[in-house]
């Protein structure tokens, strides 16, 4: 661009004399032309690069991005909408047939329920423990690599498999509907004199279901949120301590005027993250209940969203999973929303 | 003269007093610290005991005979060792084999492909000059906030009913090929590599793709290391969309294999056998991390995201 405009301006006094121009002028002049239009070609052949390299991630988030948010909302909008008939070459009618389908779903309340609660009780429990981990760890000197290790572990391990360990731990091996075994998780409580307790096998009710349930998903969600606050504590500018110090403050006041203050935009961070995951929370349910979402016996008990947007898709209703999932975009939203104004009012930075 | 030593012996008095209490104070801290200090290992201990249990759980169940397992009182140490869980996993029914290979497959080649499509991407934002390059970025950032699911509900209609994929590895790896994320952590790094170098090179002659090759990835290489773990790692606890679009041994992953054999032997679960397949699947996974801990925990820090 630049030699371009140079170039212009040094044709432009020759223009302005409208002297006669002379055989060399003329051939300079020429040259100038010729080189102009090269430079133009060059900026264009450049232009024409950058969207060379981007070819191929274009043509994929075109097709597996861009036109599913379209698709996506024109489906949900059209009554009955059917993948496998639209390309037998049947149409739909507009309409909000499918969103009220979907909230008279039989399951729907019970989806919306477990996802609702898993969320509002995990989030808190799972942040609260993960500052507690971080602000302990950030305060001792030996094997801190060790113990930082062994709470980043449940990050890298497969949802589905360690699912299905806990499954094994809190259920009981039952033959003709009498334990064989009753599980290490009873059997641990046994000790402190506590009966066996019927936790995710038949007939067991959806509050002892939820408890495995949180137990596991806080389990999981752990490694994050440490990572995230114990990069946010060791940032934190020493002197503020220094000062508590001098003051005589309590470590507890410490812990609530300074350390939580300071923390406040990784807290906010791992918050929203944590809501947004909460809300879309699967593998775990199928980890420990496997594909019936829930107890033997009381399949789709455990359900949530995410698991009914799945057994819509599998089951060629795209209509209804794209109103369900338009559903879900929703409330994450509302409730990314209300969290982001929460912590702007609470966060200091 | 008498007021001057009274004074200083006042004076001297207070000193020994502070002194004095400055060291019960100093002791009194101490024993404080100590005290704290014992309490906070612990508690780490404690959580960490929580966290390493299924793990330790999932180890010792698989060594453990099936009469072993199902005592009415588990055992914490088995009394038998046995080896042959593992072996059932590979020649029984669930066939670990055929889905060990099934997901390396399609991790390799989606990790393989998915670094090219990121690197000449990331390349285009960070160094190179077009028209709109601003807009289509913060485009591409703006579909991160979008849920997944909202993009399954169109993708399966668009792979399973419109391409025909249902069962072919295509389906597995076409649609995951672009992450913006990686794009927008590779082009951030690209971004710190001084501008010089690309001009230096430009003097030089060289082309920009090999200016990619010898400078701008070997530079950017803990990144790539770091996308390429997750990349695999992704794969293989990949589990919704494989399951909704593959049905067959063929093609079937890892963890919807696991997950849908029942490993139910003479009408009860067996146990041991399960634990033996869930720890064959977990222990790669824990060897990649004890190796690219670092990469790993990098990558993470700045996505939030898992797999």
């Amino acid at each position: 661009m630049k030699e371009q405009e140079k170039d212009f301006v040094e044709e432009t006094p020759a223009a302005v004399e409208g002297t006669p121009l002379t055989e060399a002028e003329q051939a300079e002049q020429d040259l100038r032309e010729k080189r102009r239009k090269r430079n133009a070609i060059k900026a264009r052949l450049r232009n024409l690069k950058g969207w060379v390299y981007l070819l191929p991630a274009l043509v994929l988030l075109a097709a597996f991005t861009l036109w599913p948010i379209i698709n996506t909302l024109r489906i949900a909008f059209l009554n009955g909408y059917n993948g496998l008939a639209e390309v037998g070459g049947a149409t739909f009618a507009f309409g909000f047939q499918n969103f009220v389908n979907v909230v008279n779903f039989p399951d729907f309340l019970v989806c919306l329920r477990n996802t609702l609660l898993l969320t509002v009780i995990t989030v808190p429990i799972s942040t609260m423990l993960a500052l507690l981990i971080a602000v302990a760890l950030n305060s001792i000197k030996w094997l801190k690599k060790v113990y930082q290790t062994i709470f980043f572990l449940p990050y890298v391990t497969n949802a589905i498999a360690i699912g299905m360990v806990f499954n094994a731990m809190f259920g009981e091996v039952l033959i003709n509907g009498t334990p064989l075994s009753i599980g290490i998780i009873n059997s641990i409580l046994g000790v402190f004199g506590i009966e066996p307790i019927n936790w995710i096998n038949v007939g067991s009710s959806t509050f002892n279901n939820m408890v495995v349930l949180i137990i596991y998903i806080v389990w999981n969600a752990l490694p994050f949120k440490i990572l995230v606050l114990l990069g946010g504590l060791q940032n934190v500018d020493k002197q503020y301590y220094d000062a508590a110090k001098v003051d005589g403050a309590s470590r507890w006041r410490v812990f609530w005027r300074v350390t939580v203050p300071l923390l406040s935009p990784m807290i906010t961070y791992v918050v929203i993250t944590g809501f947004i995951g909460g809300f879309k929370e699967y593998t775990s349910v199928v980890g420990i209940f496997g594909d019936s979402m829930g107890a033997p016996a009381a399949p789709g008990s455990m359900n949530t969203m995410v698991g009914l947007i799945y057994d819509c898709i599998a089951k060629n209703n795209g209509g209804l999973a794209a109103a369900a999932a338009l559903i879900l975009f929703l409330i994450i939203l509302v409730a990314t929303i209300i969290n982001l104004y929460v912590s702007k009012k609470k966060t200091h930075y | 003269m008498s007021l001057n030593t009274v004074n200083s012996s006042t004076q001297n008095a207070a000193k020994g007093m502070k002194e004095k209490d400055v060291k019960v104070v100093s002791k009194r801290q101490t024993v404080t610290k100590v005290l704290v200090q014992i309490g906070l290992y612990f508690f780490l201990t404690i959580v960490a005991i929580a966290v390493i249990f299924p793990f330790y759980w999932m180890l010792i169940s698989s060594v453990k005979t099936v009469d072993e397992y199902n005592l009415y009182n588990p055992t914490l140490w088995p009394t038998e060792f046995v080896w042959g869980n593992f072996k059932e996993a590979f020649v029984g029914e669930l066939h670990l084999g055929q889905l060990f290979g099934n997901t390396v497959l399609v991790g390799v080649v989606s990790t393989l492909l998915s670094l090219v499509v990121t690197v000449l991407s990331a390349y285009a934002f960070a160094r190179l000059d077009f028209k709109g390059k601003n807009f289509l970025f913060g485009a591409m950032l703006a579909t991160m906030m979008i849920p997944g699911e909202l993009f399954t509900v169109t993708n399966y209609i668009t792979v399973v009913n419109w391409l025909n994929w249902k069962n072919t590895f295509a389906a597995l790896i076409v649609p995951f090929l672009v992450s913006v994320f990686y794009i927008y952590l590779l082009r951030q790094n690209f971004m710190q590599i001084p501008n010089e170098l690309y001009l230096a090179a430009k003097v030089d002659g060289t082309s920009d793709l090999k200016y990619l090759w010898k400078v701008m990835i070997p530079l950017a290489s803990p990144t790539l290391i770091s996308i390429t773990i997750l990349k695999m790692m992704g794969a293989w606890n990949s589990y919704i969309w494989p399951k909704l679009v593959t049905s067959d041994l063929a093609h079937k992953l890892v963890t919807v294999g696991i997950r849908e054999y029942g490993f139910i032997q003479d009408g009860v679960t067996n146990f041991p056998a399960q634990m033996a397949a869930v720890l064959l699947v977990t222990i790669p996974l824990l060897i990649v991390f004890i190796l690219f801990r670092k990469y790993i925990m990098r990558g993470v820090s700045r996505s939030g995201i898992k797999g």
